[in-house]
């Protein structure tokens, strides 16, 4: 498995992380050498093994379906870079 | 009495009780250790006024005879913590100004307890690292030190690992994702425990990889662990994954009797290329839990080398998922953008500008495997591998094995900016230490000796699930065999 450079191009694309054009050849050699580390797990026989989905054999907790919290939109919007009128601001997302 | 700073939890709850000091002195002593230590750029974030606040409160709660586990006891809080109203920016430039509207589980329960928070601790970015040399604030520096270069203090909780060995606190909070606190223990001569995975809530810590992450005390002595993992550990709501199970008094296990137990030493933790001093240390260690009554076993953990890839598949992925929510909308930096830039630009830009090298490479690697016609390839496959490493200790434990002994990491402290030629070099510093955060299991790093240039070196003990207790108890019996007493000299 190699990556090229369209390649990485796109995991950048895919991942919103703006990259120069003359930073991804050293961008997928370095995908590359941890895709090659990871490679390694090709040899395990894994045949009939389940993936693991929690590492603690619990049950997930329920609880009442009820409002617990809420009303907290000073708070909700206190750390937002351009919040106006009570809203996130966003550059114009609709054509 | 020696300087106060240098105190630990226990020494200075008991002489805060006995009434021969007030955790306004003891405050005032870390307070005064920290400002003559910017050279280790431990503490990145100071709350002078808020500790000065919460010694006095403090020291109105130990006169009135309400004294719980941590009142009076000044430590630091990694910057992975949200603290109310205190900037928690894990170590990230994407995190800048971002002043949290609440305080997270873990550090909520120590203040509640009575603990004094001086500052937040450097770390690397997001927990990303094993050097702290990803951090925005700049590298922490390790206190100890041979010759005239700058050794790291190891990472991802090296701000944590260099403020308790240099004595600028009393302890701190650390994170442990793949070895973030046993790994700079070690590195600094200091304890950590990584509790079961599910002991600690992990709300209000910054995520990196959610079935990974755990929070955990880091000490200067096994006693001390015990007392504030306690108060860190229990059930929380917020938490689904945080386990209803009553917390154990810790302290009260320490007996150091351990005649009977058997310790496991596991074939595959002999790496090629391990440093003569690391392999000495580790037969050492198992002949002094061998003098303390236990019985050393040879096991087999046969899937070992395959933790630290699974777990490079298995972390990018969740944080690649995780980090997803830095947009530039809800808090943090946002870029600026150019003429005609739309929603798409805004959030390119801002995580361009807002990410650190690694921490990109770490999410795009994430979102490789994770993406359509790789993740049966990758992602699947790693937990699948996951599963078979889990197995391995279930296995030993069924034989009846109660702990493992193994090198807690593969070399002592290394120069900063040495080993950064290839990423891969870097993660192989939690070679000893990752498959434990993937078994979801207990470990804790005890410092064990020196190496021929005078640098600590530790050793890991790994437990069954929700028994801290015992491990805790085990390390307790290594150290006090281990006689670890040095300490870095002052030089900062």
């Amino acid at each position: 498995m190699s990556i090229d450079e369209s390649t990485a191009a796109r995991v950048a694309k895919l991942a919103r992380i703006k990259v120069a054009p003359e930073q991804l050849p050293a961008l997928a050699s370095e995908f590359n050498t941890i895709l090659g580390f990871i490679e390694q797990l090709s040899e395990v026989d894994v045949e009939g093994v389940e993936p693991m989905t929690s590492v603690t054999p619990q049950r997930l907790k329920r609880r009442a379906d009820a409002v617990t919290d809420g009303s907290q939109q000073a708070a909700v919007l206190a750390n937002a870079p351009d919040a106006r009128e009570g809203f996130f601001a966003v550059p114009k997302v609709v054509e | 009495m020696t300087e106060l700073n240098k105190l630990g939890l226990a020494e200075a709850r008991d002489a805060l009780r006995a009434g021969d000091v007030t955790s306004v002195e003891l405050t005032e002593a870390c307070l005064g250790a920290i400002e003559g230590a910017g050279a280790l750029n431990a503490f990145v974030h100071h709350t002078p006024e808020i500790a000065a606040d919460q010694a006095r409160a403090a020291d109105a709660r130990i006169k009135a005879g309400d004294a719980p586990a941590m009142c009076g006891l000044p430590i630091g809080i990694k910057d992975l913590f949200c603290t109310k109203g205190v900037p928690s920016q894990a170590g990230s430039r994407i995190l800048e100004g971002f002043l949290p509207e609440y305080e997270s589980t873990v550090s909520g329960n120590l203040l509640e307890a009575g603990a004094v928070m001086l500052g937040k601790l450097n770390m690397d970015e997001f927990a990303m690292g094993s050097s702290n040399e990803t951090s925005v604030y700049g590298n922490a520096v390790n206190p100890w030190k041979v010759d005239d270069r700058a050794l790291t203090p190891g990472g991802s909780s090296g701000g944590s690992a260099a403020a308790v060995a240099a004595d600028l606190c009393l302890a701190a909070t650390g994170t442990d994702t793949g070895g973030s606190i046993r790994q700079p223990a070690a590195l600094t001569g200091i304890t950590g425990i990584k509790p079961t995975y599910g002991r600690c809530s992990r709300w209000g810590i910054v995520a990196f990889a959610s079935s990974l992450d755990q929070a955990g005390p880091m000490t200067k002595s096994v006693r001390d662990a015990a007392i504030m993992l306690e108060t860190m550990c229990g059930h929380d709501p917020k938490d689904s994954t945080s386990a209803d199970l009553p917390v154990p008094d810790f302290e009260a296990m320490l007996t150091g009797d351990i005649k009977g137990k058997k310790i496991g030493i596991p074939a595959e933790y002999r790496m090629d290329g391990m440093p003569d001093e690391i392999e000495m240390l580790w037969t050492q260690g198992a002949e002094m839990l061998r003098d303390a009554g236990a019985e050393i076993v040879d096991i087999t953990l046969p899937h070992t080398k395959y933790a630290l890839p699974a777990y490079y598949v298995v972390a990018p992925a969740e944080a690649s998922s995780n980090l997803a929510r830095y947009d530039g909308v809800r808090y943090g930096h946002r870029a600026r953008l150019d003429q005609g830039d739309g929603i798409t630009e805004m959030y390119e830009k801002t995580r361009a500008e807002g990410f650190g090298d690694e921490v990109k490479r770490r999410v795009m690697i994430g979102t490789y495997v994770l993406s359509a016609g790789f993740y049966d390839a990758y992602y699947n496959r790693a937990r699948k591998v996951r599963t078979l490493i889990k197995k391995d200790f279930e296995d030993v434990f069924a034989q009846g094995i109660e702990a493992i002994l193994t090198p807690a990491t593969p070399s002592a402290a290394f120069g900063l900016g040495e080993a950064w030629d290839d990423p891969v070099q870097m993660y192989l510093n939690d070679v000893f230490t990752v498959t434990v955060n993937m078994a979801g299991l207990p470990g804790i790093a005890v410092p064990a000796g020196l190496d021929a240039q005078g640098l600590p070196l530790g050793l890991q003990l790994i437990g069954r699930p929700w028994e801290e207790g015992d491990l805790l108890n085990t390390a307790y019996a290594l150290e006090a065999r281990a006689g670890f007493v040095a300490k870095p000299g002052k030089w900062w």
